[in-house]
C-alpha cells in the first residue's frame, strides 16, 4: 500500500472536520476525492502531508507509521502536494520555487535539480515564466506553479487540491494530459476536484467526503450514479 | 538525458556583479592602507561605521531573511563585550584573542534564548528577545568583579601590550593609542567584509533558497522539505556568534564598559533597525546604504539631543510607509541594479515571453 488511513479524525475545538476516515490507496492508483464545500477534503490532505496532526487514528505511508512525523520528513519520503490556495515563495522566481523543492524535497544534486526543474517547467507550461518572480504571477499561473513545485519534490504520492478550477476547455485538456502522463510514469495520485469531467477522465476510484465522513468509495461511474452523491451534488453540474 | 549533456544551466552572474566584485576588492585594499594617510578621527569614524554596518547586516539576516525580528541584539553585544573584559581583567588574556571569546559568549547565550523565544511568534518573539536582553543586563550588573552596575575599564597595560600594537605603532610611526585605533579599525574592516561575504555566500547557497522560502511562506516551505526549525536555529546561532564578536570589538576600542552602555537597546538594536529599514530590508545593499545615511544624519543632528532620536524615528516611519523597501529598493526598482546578485536565472532553450 502507498497510503493507509486508519480511523483518522481531526477536530478544531468542538468542530470535528475529519471523522473516522479509513482508506487504503494502493501503489500506482489515481484516486479522486469529491464532496461539498467544507466537507473536510483539504483538511484530509493536510493530515496526510503532516501540515496538520491527527486528533486520533493512524497514518501509514509505504508500510511505515508516519502519524507523528513532521511534514518536512514526509515530503522526503515522497509525498508531494499542491495547495488549494496557491502558496508560492513570492520573493523567489518560478524556477527558484522549483529548485527549492527539488533540492530539499527531492534531495537532488544541484545540476540534476536544474535539469529536472527545467523539464517540469516545460511539461507544466511554465517555462516562459521561469525567471519571473512568483509574486508577480496571475492566479492561474500561481496554480500551475503549485503543480510544478509539487512535482519538483519528486513525489511518489502526489496530492492535488483543486487545480483545474478556472481553466478554459483547452487548458483543462492539457492539464488532464499532464496528470495522465505523471500517473502513467507510476506516481500514485490523489486529486480533489470540483471539475468532475476532468477528474473522472483520470482517476480509477472516487471517494466521497461529507461532513468529514467518508460516505462512499468505488468506481467513478458507480459513485456518480449513487443516490447519496446525487443528493449532495444536486445543483452541481455532473 | 543525464545532467551532463543537459542544455539547462542556472547562473547568478550579472555584469554589475562582476564589476562590483572588482570594486569591492579595490575598496578593501584602500581600506587596509588608509591608516597611512587618514586622520585618527577619520579612522575612529570608520570604525563606528564598519561595526554598525556589521550589526546591521546581521540583523538583516535575522529579520530580512530569517523572519526573526529580534529587538534583543544588545544582549549579544553586551555579553560579547563582557566576555572580553572578563577574560582580559580576570583571566589576563590578550584582548585580541579575547575578541573571539565574545563569539563563544554569544553562542552560549543564544542557546537558552532561542529555546525560550522560538516558542513565541511574531510580536511576542520580539518582546521575548527584549525581555531576555534586559534579564541578561540585570544579571551582568551583579558581576562585582567587573564593576557591577557602574562598570569598569580595561587596564592600560593590557591594551598597550596587545598583540600587534607595537608593530602598528612602528609601521605608521604613531603613538600607542592611535595604533590601537588602527588595529581595531582593521579588525572591524575584516569583520565587516567577512560578515558580508559570509551572508552573500549563504544566500547563494542551497540554504539561501530555504531562507527566502521560510520568510515568504513557512507552511509551504515545510511542504517542499525544508527543515524550518533547524534553519531558524542555524541563522540565530550564526547571528549570535557574529554579534558577540562585534560587541567584544566595539568595547575593546572604547576600553570602558558598563551594563547600560553594553546592553543599550538604542545603540545596538534601534539604530541598527533604523539602518536596515532606511537602506532596505532583505537586501545586502540596503544596510550598506543605510549606514552611510545614518552616519550623516547622526553627525548633522548630534547637537539636538532628543530631537535627534525623534527625527530618526520620524524618518524611519516615513520610510516604512512610502518606501517599504528602503532607499536601495527605490534605486534598484528604477535601475534594475543588483550589486550582490543572488537570483538563479535559468538559461537554456527558453521559449519567447508569453508563448508558454
Ligand atoms: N485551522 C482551522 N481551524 C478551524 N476550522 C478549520 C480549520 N481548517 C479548516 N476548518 C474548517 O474545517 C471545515 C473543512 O474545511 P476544508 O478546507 O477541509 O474543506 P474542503 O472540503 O476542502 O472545502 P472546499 O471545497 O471549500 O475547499 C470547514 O468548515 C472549515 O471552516
Ligand atoms: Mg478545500
Amino acid at each position: 500500500m502507498m497510503l493507509t488511513l486508519d480511523t483518522v479524525s481531526k477536530s478544531f475545538g468542538a468542530l470535528t472536520v475529519t471523522d473516522g476516515v479509513s482508506l487504503s490507496v494502493p501503489k500506482g492508483e489515481a484516486l479522486g476525492i469529491i464532496g461539498p464545500n467544507g466537507a473536510g477534503k483539504s483538511t484530509l490532505f493536510n493530515l496526510i502531508t503532516g501540515n496538520l496532526m491527527v486528533s486520533a487514528g493512524r497514518i501509514e505511508l509505504m508500510g511505515r507509521d508516519v502519524t507523528r512525523m513532521p511534514a518536512m520528513k514526509r515530503v522526503r519520503m515522497g509525498v508531494g502536494r499542491s495547495f488549494q490556495i496557491p502558496q508560492p515563495f513570492e520573493g523567489l522566481t518560478v524556477f527558484e520555487n522549483l529548485l527549492t523543492a527539488a533540492r530539499f524535497g527531492g534531495a537532488a544534486s544541484h545540476d540534476r535539480a536544474v535539469h529536472d526543474c527545467a523539464e517540469i517547467l516545460r511539461r507544466t507550461g511554465m517555462l516562459a515564466r521561469a525567471n519571473q518572480l512568483a509574486g508577480d504571477l496571475s492566479l492561474l499561473d500561481r496554480k500551475r506553479l503549485e503543480l510544478a513545485r509539487a512535482l519538483a519534490t519528486g513525489p511518489e504520492l502526489l496530492l492535488l487540491d483543486e487545480i483545474a478550477g478556472g481553466l478554459t476547455e483547452g487548458e483543462c485538456r492539457t492539464l488532464v494530459d499532464t496528470i495522465r502522463e505523471i500517473h502513467a510514469a507510476g506516481t500514485t495520485i490523489i486529486w480533489i476536484e470540483h471539475v468532475l469531467h476532468a477528474l473522472t477522465s483520470v482517476v480509477e476510484r472516487l471517494a466521497v467526503l461529507d461532513f468529514g465522513r467518508l460516505i462512499g468509495v468505488g468506481a467513478p461511474d458507480e459513485i456518480m450514479a449513487s443516490r447519496e452523491v446525487r443528493e449532495i451534488y444536486l445543483g452541481i453540474e455532473v | 538525458m543525464t545532467p551532463s549533456d543537459t542544455p539547462w544551466r542556472a547562473s547568478s552572474k550579472t555584469r554589475a556583479g562582476t564589476f562590483v566584485a572588482i570594486l569591492a576588492v579595490a575598496v578593501i585594499l584602500i581600506g587596509l592602507v588608509l591608516p597611512g594617510f587618514a586622520s585618527r578621527r577619520l579612522i575612529q569614524d570608520l570604525f563606528y561605521i564598519l561595526t554598525m554596518l556589521t550589526l546591521a547586516q546581521i540583523w538583516n539576516l535575522l529579520a530580512g531573511y530569517g523572519g526573526l525580528v529580534s529587538v534583543g541584539q544588545q544582549a549579544f553585544v553586551g555579553i560579547g563585550a563582557y566576555a572580553l573584559f572578563g577574560a582580559v581583567i580576570l583571566g589576563g588574556m590578550d584582548p585580541m584573542l579575547a575578541i573571539l571569546l565574545g563569539g563563544v559568549a554569544g553562542l552560549v547565550l543564544a542557546v537558552p534564548m532561542a529555546f525560550f523565544a522560538f516558542r513565541l511568534h511574531g510580536a511576542y518573539f520580539a518582546i521575548g528577545t527584549w525581555v531576555i536582553a534586559e534579564v541578561t543586563r540585570l544579571l551582568v550588573a551583579q558581576w562585582k568583579a567587573l564593576g557591577g552596575g557602574t562598570g569598569t575599564s580595561l587596564p592600560r597595560a593590557a591594551t598597550s601590550d596587545m598583540i600587534g600594537v607595537a608593530q602598528v605603532a612602528e609601521l605608521f610611526d604613531v603613538r600607542t593609542a592611535a595604533a590601537r585605533d588602527i588595529l581595531a579599525y582593521w579588525i572591524a574592516l575584516i569583520l565587516a567584509v567577512a560578515v558580508i561575504a559570509g551572508i552573500y555566500g549563504l544566500l547563494r547557497s542551497r540554504m539561501g533558497l530555504a531562507l527566502i522560502a521560510v520568510r515568504d511562506n513557512p507552511e509551504a516551505a515545510k511542504s517542499v522539505g525544508v527543515d524550518v526549525r533547524w534553519l531558524k536555529w542555524a541563522v540565530f546561532l550564526i547571528a549570535s556568534v557574529a554579534t558577540g564578536v562585534t560587541g567584544a570589538l566595539i568595547f575593546l576600542q572604547t576600553a570602558r564598559i558598563s551594563p547600560d552602555a553594553a546592553f543599550a537597546i538604542t545603540d545596538w538594536t534601534a539604530y541598527v533597525i533604523f539602518i536596515v529599514v532606511i537602506g532596505g530590508i532583505g537586501t545586502i545593499e540596503g544596510p550598506i546604504l543605510g549606514v552611510l545615511v545614518f552616519f550623516l544624519l547622526r553627525n548633522s543632528l548630534a547637537d539636538y539631543g532628543s530631537w535627534y532620536l525623534l527625527t530618526l524615528g520620524l524618518i524611519a516611519i516615513l520610510a516604512m510607509i512610502f518606501a517599504p523597501k528602503g532607499l536601495w529598493g527605490l534605486i534598484s526598482a528604477r535601475s534594475g541594479l543588483h550589486l550582490f546578485p543572488i537570483r538563479r536565472r535559468l538559461t537554456g532553450p527558453l521559449p519567447e515571453r508569453g508563448e508558454g
